[in-house]
């Protein structure tokens, strides 16, 4: 176990190592009108990071993905339990999921736009949007997949359906939901960032759009370094978490 | 009378219908979305004119590129990573953080580098396909049997045609997962990429109506867009279940 | 030529190294001598983990020995793939995504022969092993025997002039193994080939096999070698025969202690 996620990270230090060499090497060759090297850009990043303009749009961006991640692990627990326990729910509902999973979602936002107006409630949807399904599949799978001997062990016992769930189910189906809500956080970020950079005056997703705009080339390197880090490490976190659970099952 | 086919139709007839009312009743409002039956034949409309064609074969042609580009390319390195322990188990992280990177950041850089062309939006088109594609191959070639490599190996196959001919075919259901998320992911590449800085598309097309509250011209595209990557996911779907019933997976 | 054997082991051993950890080798087997005559059924019987199957891919030439020589009609295998050479494998190696007939006709892609000549092969095969009103289904329509037949139709095609059994019948029922024992020897009469046939069932071994060597504890060396005296024609009524009983007493006798040692240095490993 201790083996494995020790890996994780040496294989995270190799990987940053061949980044940022790519990255200085791309840098020589293309130059300053599109480029920043990593040491300027993790210059400017530190700088900007201690603006208060920042500050204000971190917390906003914070705020939506909170909310969005909240609501996308609700609903989508809710809905791969509802499904995983029943087989015609799952035959009937599942491949609708799959085909919403499939849908090219960032068209959707001049519709989120419409229905939610321009701001916090909009972005939320985008990100929710983006994370509930996954989280519901894997959860379809991990619950249907819980093997049968341990619910009739649980039925021979005589729990109640809730103690079926917090008992038997929900542990022995941990480690593949978990693996659902390592994806779904990712993709919840990343709805969160396409809403606040398509419907929204506020947050870093805004902020990157309108660098984007403004060919704020310095603007626009520090703050995909940002998201990118805080993005990686949390994934590389969640992923040693994940295989420290499938190691113990 | 349990045929989950049929309680689909009827839900996906319900949802249609609830809208159809809504609209129509007055609770939403024409300017937030017009009533599903003036979307379609809007659509109708609009593809009978011929007005948009050119935006949308634009798109779609754009995002097949990227499509083929992604599955190629995806596919290759995916082999050449599977023999490569270390650099695969260098890559592990990159794989997990990359759809949490909004590569839409690096759109401006691309136009600089390949020009304003279509280039660029299919390079992000593909950027986006290409990690769904390498993960889920990966994923199928481990789970090719060590004894049909053997066999390979028996019958005195070279490495060329042992992919061609055993652990391509052995992962081919994996690798049509993977070909279902690169036909969305192109399609986002390119949309968005369009959304972003473009001056034709659909993704043009619809931030311009948008902007313009012509929604007699927003809604059908979101529909065709919706539309046609359901209609290509379903067919892949398809595929792949009659590929896994063959081998009496499923 | 007769004077060839038609494989020839020569002071063979086998090391594997854990991680190039020259420290950390393990002694699989050897040293062996072997020879296998021109047209026998050859058995090796062992304790789990004496390096049975270690000796069968040095044979395939899908493994090189650390030592020694390992030659196949007269030339040196050394890791490359003779041809005449076909392999069955315990595990099911039927490709799922291709028909039986596919499957069969998989062995003959690089061979250049006419077409009907290929076509009258896969026709021979198929009906030598049973599986002409199979033909057209796929692997997972059919039992794990079936499954087995069709692998040992592919290796048939090709015609080698050895087959090299890897326990083909380990996975499958007793009433199944000796059904298989008697296409197995039925095929061994019509194609004339060698026969090698790993096994740790030693009534398969002492049913089936002109000899039979038996193997010991790792590392895996020959201790003895049984001769059956079976005639050319037999099937698996042989099993009720007196010297039956015999050939699998002294099998058993050899390999009691061996079988013994290699339990207790699982034991001690734990």
């Amino acid at each position: 176990m201790n083996r494995q996620s020790g890996s994780i990270l040496r294989n995270t230090l190799t990987l940053i190592v061949v980044v940022l060499v790519a990255w200085q090497a791309l840098y020589w060759i293309v130059g300053d009108i599109a480029l920043r090297s990593p040491l300027q850009t993790f210059a400017f990043a530190g700088k900007f990071m201690s603006t208060p303009q920042f500050a204000q749009h971190l917390a906003e961006t914070s705020k939506a993905f909170g909310l969005a991640l909240l609501l996308a692990v609700a609903i989508g627990l809710t809905i791969g339990f509802t499904l995983g326990a029943s087989r015609f729910l799952s035959d009937v509902f599942e491949p609708m999921l799959i085909a919403l999973y499939s849908i090219p979602k960032i068209t959707l936002y001049p519709i989120l736009l419409l229905a939610f107006g321009l701001g916090m409630s909009s972005k939320v949807a985008f990100g929710t949007i983006h994370g509930v399904i996954p989280i519901a599949l894997f959860t379809i799978t991990a619950v249907r997949n819980v093997k049968r001997v341990y619910l009739k062990t649980g039925q021979v016992m005589g729990l109640s359906p809730l103690d079926m769930i917090a008992r038997i189910i929900f542990p022995a189906a941990l480690p593949e939901i978990f693996a659902g809500l390592r994806i779904g956080f990712s993709l919840t970020l990343i709805g969160t960032l396409l809403g606040e950079m398509f419907a929204s005056q506020r947050g870093l997703g805004f902020l990157l759009m309108s660098a984007i705009g403004l060919h704020n080339v310095d603007l626009i390197m520090a703050l995909t370094l940002l998201l990118t880090v805080f993005a990686g490490t949390a994934s590389v976190v969640l992923l040693a978490l994940n295989q420290r659970l499938y190691a113990r099952s | 009378m349990r045929s989950p086919l049929l309680w689909r139709l009827l839900v996906l007839a319900g949802f249609i219908g609830l809208l159809e009312a809504l609209c129509l009743g007055g609770v939403i409002k024409p300017l937030t979305m017009q009533p599903p039956h003036k979307i379609v034949t809007d659509l109708v409309k609009m593809l009978s004119s011929g007005s948009l064609n050119g935006a949308i074969a634009k798109t779609l042609g754009n995002a097949l590129i990227a499509f083929i580009i992604a599955m190629i390319l995806g596919v290759t390195s995916a082999i050449i990573i599977h023999r490569l322990r270390r650099v695969r188990d260098t890559l592990e992280p990159l794989f997990a953080t990359y759809y949490a990177i909004p590569v839409f950041a690096f759109y401006p850089l691309l136009i600089i580098l390949l020009g304003l062309g279509d280039a660029p939006q299919i390079f992000i088109g593909a950027m986006l396909g290409i990690v769904a594609v390498i993960v889920n191959t990966l994923n199928g070639l481990d789970r090719v049997p060590n004894v049909l490599l053997k066999t390979a190996r028996v019958n005195q196959m070279g490495p060329v045609e042992t992919a061609l001919r055993v652990t391509l075919p052995c992962a081919s259901p994996y690798i049509l997962t993977g070909a279902k998320l690169a036909v969305a992911y192109s399609l986002i590449g390119i949309i968005g990429a369009e959304f972003i800085m473009s001056s034709g598309g659909m993704g043009y097309e619809i931030s311009f109506a948008y902007n313009n509250f012509d929604n007699a011209t927003m809604y059908p595209l979101i529909l065709l867009i919706l539309v046609v990557s359901i209609t290509i996911n379903m067919a892949i779907a398809r595929w792949e279940k009659a590929l896994m019933a063959k081998r009496g997976l499923r | 030529m007769t004077q060839i054997a038609q494989v020839s082991l020569r002071q063979v051993d086998k090391m594997f190294s854990r991680g190039g950890n020259p420290a950390d080798t393990v002694h699989a087997l050897g040293p062996i001598d072997l020879e296998l005559r021109h047209g026998e059924f050859f058995a090796v019987v062992g304790p789990s983990g004496c390096g049975k199957s270690t000796l069968l891919e040095l044979v395939a030439g899908l493994s090189t020995a650390t030592r020694g020589e390992v030659a196949f009609e007269g030339k040196p295998i050394e890791g490359r793939i003779p041809d005449g050479v076909g392999v069955v494998f315990q595990e099911d190696a039927s490709f799922p995504w291709l028909s039986v007939r596919d499957n069969i006709a998989f062995g003959l892609r690089r061979m250049k022969l006419p077409p009907e000549e290929k076509a009258k092969r896969i026709e021979k095969a198929l009906a030598m092993m049973g599986l002409v009103p199979f033909a057209e289904s796929y692997p997972s329509q059919l039992s794990g025997g079936m499954r087995q037949r069709v692998c040992i139709a592919r290796t048939l095609v090709t015609e080698p002039r050895l087959i090299l059994l890897d326990e083909p019948f380990g996975a499958l029922d007793q009433q199944t193994r000796l059904l298989m024992g008697d296409e197995v020897l039925n095929l061994w009469r019509k194609t004339g080939a060698t026969v090698f046939l790993i096994t740790h069932a030693l009534d398969e071994a002492a049913m089936l096999a002109d000899r039979i060597g038996v193997m010991s504890a790792r590392p895996g060396r020959l201790i003895d070698i049984v001769e059956t005296g079976w005639p050319r024609d037999r099937d698996s009524r042989i099993v009720q025969e007196e010297s039956f009983g015999a050939i699998t007493a002294r099998l058993w006798r050899s390999l009691r202690e061996e079988s013994m040692k290699s339990i207790g240095k699982a034991g001690t490993t734990i």
